[in-house]
């Protein structure tokens, strides 16, 4: 997005389940809420961690999984069209000349809103980068952690490091077009889909794959131009594998990022804030879930929940200075079972 | 009750209580040593990641395949890698040596 300035009530950054429930419970209050997310997908670390993991601790919930705690989520706030910005991060928090706080995202995205709501649990999800000593080197120039451009491999000596989906993936898409490819993986059983399991069997069987079981012990090359891997084998052998391009999917981890550099009042790594709205050193802007911190603080989704609660009352007084706050139960006031869209 | 023996990352010696039920990456979290232990225990990530000594390998459950399939995830994997939240504190792992993994 070029140029453009998104106004809105509630920007909030994360789109876990805490930034999902803010939605509803800002939606109440008839505030609208956009959402910032690194993840390709809604859902934070209950999407990308634990889809099929259970969850027993939701209260009237006895039993339901990641996803499925998502996808209900998604379901109750549907009624106030939330906005997703999803492969997204939310780099810059600055003060508008208007007194509204601008949030920029790392797609160019601009917001500008009276509140702000950091839901982002324990940080932005990020690729695992290769924990050698000389990676650094290469990273960016011959040594990538994800695909932008596929064109930029074509042609190369690629090896692919990596037993789930998006070293399968990628192993698949890139074969056609490689000088030659060589998948990396430190076992010989792959966690990615079967399907494509079993096409990377068959191209290695035909010998347009390399496949290598091993772990990466060292990069070889000079001015960031990858010359060759060395690949620790199974049998405890080094073996030196000739490739220009290397590709490394290790998973995604999770850490602060930019939000360290915001001016707010950080313990531990989490946002300090103070348990009647949640709100940050920095008025306006709102921290829940487990990304702040305050005595006796639990991280549990349902604190989040609470503390989403909380904190819209705080956010309705910077979005609507002018109006007066009544409290009421979605059980008996028919306005806000029209902003449900239940009568 | 058990006691657990960690060598951190700078090859410290930590002896730590070990209460029966815990995880090894509870104590491990608990005595405040640098485990990231990022999905809280559910086999979800491979930040817990250790390594056991070798002679005590044979006298731990054998991992599950959850387990396995998150080791891809972690680096530097030795056949005595182990996600230290998939292991139990039972009396007879009193003594129970690990290794923190290197982080990245």
């Amino acid at each position: 997005m070029n140029g453009e300035t998104i106004s809105t009530d509630l920007v909030i950054i994360g789109a876990g389940p805490v930034g999902l429930f803010a939605v509803f419970e800002a939606g109440l209050l008839g505030l609208r809420c956009h959402l910032v997310d690194t993840l390709d997908k809604i859902g934070g670390q209950c999407a990308e961690l634990y889809p099929d993991k259970p969850i027993y601790d939701i209260p009237a919930v006895p039993r339901c999984t990641g996803q499925e705690l998502i996808d209900r989520l998604l379901e109750q706030i549907r009624p106030f069209e939330p906005a997703f910005h999803l492969r997204e991060q939310a780099e810059r928090l600055e003060r508008a000349e208007n007194g509204k706080w601008r949030v920029t995202t790392s797609a160019g995205t601009v917001f500008e809103a009276p509140a702000v709501a950091i839901a982002a649990g324990a940080g932005s999800f990020v690729p695992r980068r290769l924990p050698l000593p000389e990676a650094e080197r290469f990273e960016g120039r011959s040594l990538f952690y994800a695909v932008r451009r596929s064109e930029a491999f074509h042609g190369h000596r690629i090896v692919v490091a990596g037993g789930g989906d998006s070293a399968l993936d990628w192993v698949l898409a890139l074969q056609p077009h490689a000088a030659s490819i060589a998948l990396v993986h430190r076992r010989d059983e792959f966690r990615a889909a079967p399907k494509s399991v079993e096409r990377m069997r068959r191209l290695a069987a035909e010998g347009a794959l390399r496949l290598i079981i091993g772990q990466i012990a060292g990069l070889e090359g000079r001015d960031g131009e990858l010359e060759a891997v060395r690949i620790r084998t199974q049998d405890g052998r080094e073996e030196r594998l000739d490739c220009d391009r290397l590709l490394a999917f290790y998973g995604l981890k999770m850490e602060l990022g930019p939000i360290a550099n915001w001016g707010l009042a950080l313990d531990k790594g989490q946002i300090k804030v103070d348990t009647e709205a949640f709100e940050t050193n920095l008025p306006g802007v709102f921290a829940i879930g487990d990304i702040c911190t305050y005595p006796g603080k639990l991280k549990l989704i349902l604190s989040g929940f609470h503390e989403a609660a909380l904190m819209c009352q705080k956010a309705f007084r910077y979005c609507r200075p002018n109006e007066r706050l009544v409290f009421r139960y979605t059980t008996s006031s028919t306005d806000l079972q029209k902003k449900l869209g239940v009568i | 009750m058990p006691t657990i023996r960690v060598y951190d990352r700078e090859g410290k010696l930590h002896e730590l209580d070990a209460p029966v039920g815990w995880s090894v990456m509870e104590v491990i979290r608990e005595a405040g040593l640098p485990i990231e232990a990022a999905c809280g225990g559910c086999c979800a990530c491979a930040t817990c990641h250790v390594y056991v000594d070798p002679s005590w390998l044979g006298r731990l459950e054998p991992p599950h395949a959850d387990e396995t399939l998150m080791l891809d995830e972690a680096f530097q994997v030795q056949d005595n890698s182990r996600l230290s939240c998939q292991i139990k504190v039972t009396p007879e792992l009193d003594g129970l040596t690990v290794t923190l993994a290197p982080e990245f």
